[in-house]
């Protein structure tokens, strides 16, 4: 749609920009002499008001021709090829008609030549106008765009955040260390200490806008290390993972979700447990991941879904469609592959990690 | 001293273990089962009938309510769970001793001793209780159904409709008939009033199944299912069916 001829307040200033040009126009035609100021008023005021409507249509110019991917020249010839056939149409017929109309006819065909030069003028003015006006619009939707996209980022981290602490996982797994207290001491410290390194890892997550996948899947690994002591012989876990792909930067918390839906809706649904397969790999320019867990078809769903949804979001919101999530049912099977571009791991995307490793290893000497 | 036969139910070994272990000061419990599914704690409770049942909520198979449905509200149950704000709240109302995991022997030597006190009482309707346990506007996603040992799960996209039978309803679904105990309001309220209608005081029918409607005396009709099967329709229950129809 138009974006002046859409709003009335805009087409009203538009017009009103004309208001000047128009007694511009008309004192130049009195000052040759041919016209008194009043017909010069007569034949400009309507002959203006129907151009002013033509050099509306500079704005298909600007959408078919936009400024930053035509050539420069072509531009210039075809705005300039525009401005003469619009102004040889308004200056030739209709100023003609009108001039006949007035009783001004031997006056106008002295001064057609200033009138046309006048349209041509007119029409490259009104072109400006426009691609400055579509220049405008488009850094104001990138800016609209810009803001909602980091909106987004940060609700997916807050949820994200907030569905890290899945209090069912959290007090199941602090009973679970109540239980071994009693029973095997050693396995109930081992345990305190993967809760705290996997809390601690997922509390930092927040703070940073992407990470490398070999950290993610630490997080991950921990994730399930704590969910092999509750769960025992009920999990069973596979991994495929290429060294290639875990260099990759990743947005935090992306890998961990679909993990923990395994467990949730896989593992802790069936009786005999189930086993988890988590394959990374790297082709070429694309990283892909693949979660698969078995899953009792016939357990109710509940809830859950939320940790998938926010995965899938934050991907849009990091890769928009260069990334795909897609999700799989077949049989007991069930499959999330998710696939985006590999962005290579910078320096200072690898410090915090190593960080970490020290302030752990000063931490495990305080416990023994 | 008379013995209290008790069964331990949770899918988590450990969790089983704190249970076993925090009794041990209390000799007059002896733990004649313990249970790793819902499957498992039903049967179980058919052939031992013990007086006291510890129970998890959150299990593979039959969750903690739909075991306590099973079971009748015969034996005192001691629900234990994680977090669930909704069965935290259901055990509020209805006085049902509950554990929160994890929990240390004075918790649990309290809900020991409540329990005991309840010893041949009778627990809260289990089908109340597991409604009051649901996330508000979430409605029953399966019926289970326990005839002698076996055990039947009927997602409720597959029942046809319920009809009251005393103090029982008969379900029917895929051509077999089943009978729960439960009353047909309770059911009513359990089930998506969206997808299911009491056309009549006895009956609630999946709108699903309903191929057409007949007159059948002056002001009384009847549904006619998909199979065939005829349901009397009153008039109150006419007027709930044309309103979910949209039927002016």
């Amino acid at each position: 749609m138009h974006p002046i001829l859409a709003d009335p307040r805009r087409l009203a200033l538009y017009l009103a920009a004309w208001i000047p040009l128009v007694l511009l126009l008309a004192g130049v035609l009195a000052s040759t002499g041919d016209f008194t100021w009043i017909q010069a008023g007569e034949l400009m005021v309507p002959l203006a008001g129907v151009y002013a409507f033509v050099c509306l249509s500079a704005w298909y110019l600007c959408r078919f021709l936009p400024l930053r991917t035509s050539a420069i020249f072509y531009l210039l010839v075809t705005v300039n090829a525009a401005a003469a056939v619009s102004s040889a149409i308004w200056a030739g017929a209709i100023g003609w008609a009108m001039a006949i109309g007035f009783g001004l006819e031997p006056q106008y065909l002295r001064q057609r030549p200033i009138l046309f030069g006048a349209g041509v003028l007119l029409f490259d003015l009104a072109a400006a106008f426009h691609y400055a006006l579509a220049a405008f619009e488009t850094s104001r939707q990138a800016q609209a765009r810009a803001m909602q996209a980091s909106i987004l980022a940060r609700e997916a981290e807050l949820r994200a955040l907030k569905a890290q602490i899945d209090p069912h996982f959290l007090f199941n797994s602090l009973h679970s260390i109540s239980a071994l207290t009693a029973s095997d001491p050693a396995k109930a410290r081992e345990m305190c200490v993967l809760l705290s390194d996997f809390l601690r890892s997922s509390l930092r997550m927040g703070d940073r806008e992407r990470i490398p996948l070999g950290e993610e899947l630490a997080l991950a690994r921990s994730f399930l290390a704590i969910q092999q002591i509750r769960f025992g012989s009920r999990l069973r876990l596979e991994e495929d993972v290429s060294d290639g792909a875990t260099v990759c930067l990743v947005p935090p918390l992306l890998l961990q979700p679909l993990v923990e839906n395994a467990v949730t809706h896989g593992v802790a649904t069936r009786v005999d447990g189930a086993s988890i397969r988590i394959e990374i790999s790297r082709t070429g320019e694309r990283v892909a991941i693949r979660v698969e867990n078995t899953f009792d078809k016939d357990a109710r769903r509940g809830r859950g879904g939320l940790g998938m949804a926010n995965v899938r979001k934050r991907l849009e919101v990091c890769y928009g469609d260069a990334a795909s999530m897609e999700v799989r049912e077949t049989g007991d099977r069930f499959r999330v592959d998710v696939q985006f571009p590999a962005e290579a791991t910078s320096v200072a995307a690898l410090a915090p990690p190593a960080q970490r490793g020290e302030v752990q290893g000063d931490e495990g000497r305080d416990i023994q | 001293m008379n013995v209290i036969r008790a069964v331990i139910v949770d899918d988590e070994e450990l969790a089983r273990q704190v249970v076993h272990e925090m009794l041990l000061p209390h000799p007059e419990v002896e733990v004649v089962a313990e249970c790793a599914n819902g499957f498992d704690a039903v049967k179980a409770v058919a052939e031992l009938s013990p007086d006291l049942l510890f129970l998890d909520v959150q299990m593979p198979k039959l969750d903690g309510f739909e075991v306590l449905e099973l079971i009748g509200p015969d034996i005192a149950v001691v629900f234990t769970t994680a977090y669930d704000q909704y069965a935290l709240r259901a055990f509020e109302v209805h006085a049902v001793d509950y554990l929160l995991k994890p929990f240390d022997a004075t918790r649990f030597d309290a809900a020991l001793e409540r329990a005991k006190e309840r010893l041949g009482t009778k627990m809260p309707p289990p089908s109340e209780l597991a409604a009051a346990a649901r996330a508000p506007l979430q409605y029953l996603e399966r019926i289970v159904v326990r005839d002698g040992p076996k055990v039947d799960i009927i997602p409720c996209e597959r029942l046809d409709y319920a009809e009251a039978q005393d103090d029982y309803v008969l379900l029917r679904s895929q051509g077999k008939n089943y009978l729960k105990q439960e009353t047909i309001s309770n059911l009513e309220t359990s089930l998506d009033p969206a997808k299911f209608v009491r056309i009549h005081r006895s009956y609630i029918v999946n709108l699903e199944r309903i191929a057409k409607i007949e007159p059948y005396t002056k002001d009384s009709r009847v549904a006619v299912l998909g199979d065939g099967m005829k349901l009397p329709v009153s008039r109150s229950g006419y007027t709930r069916l044309k309103e979910l129809l949209g039927e002016g």
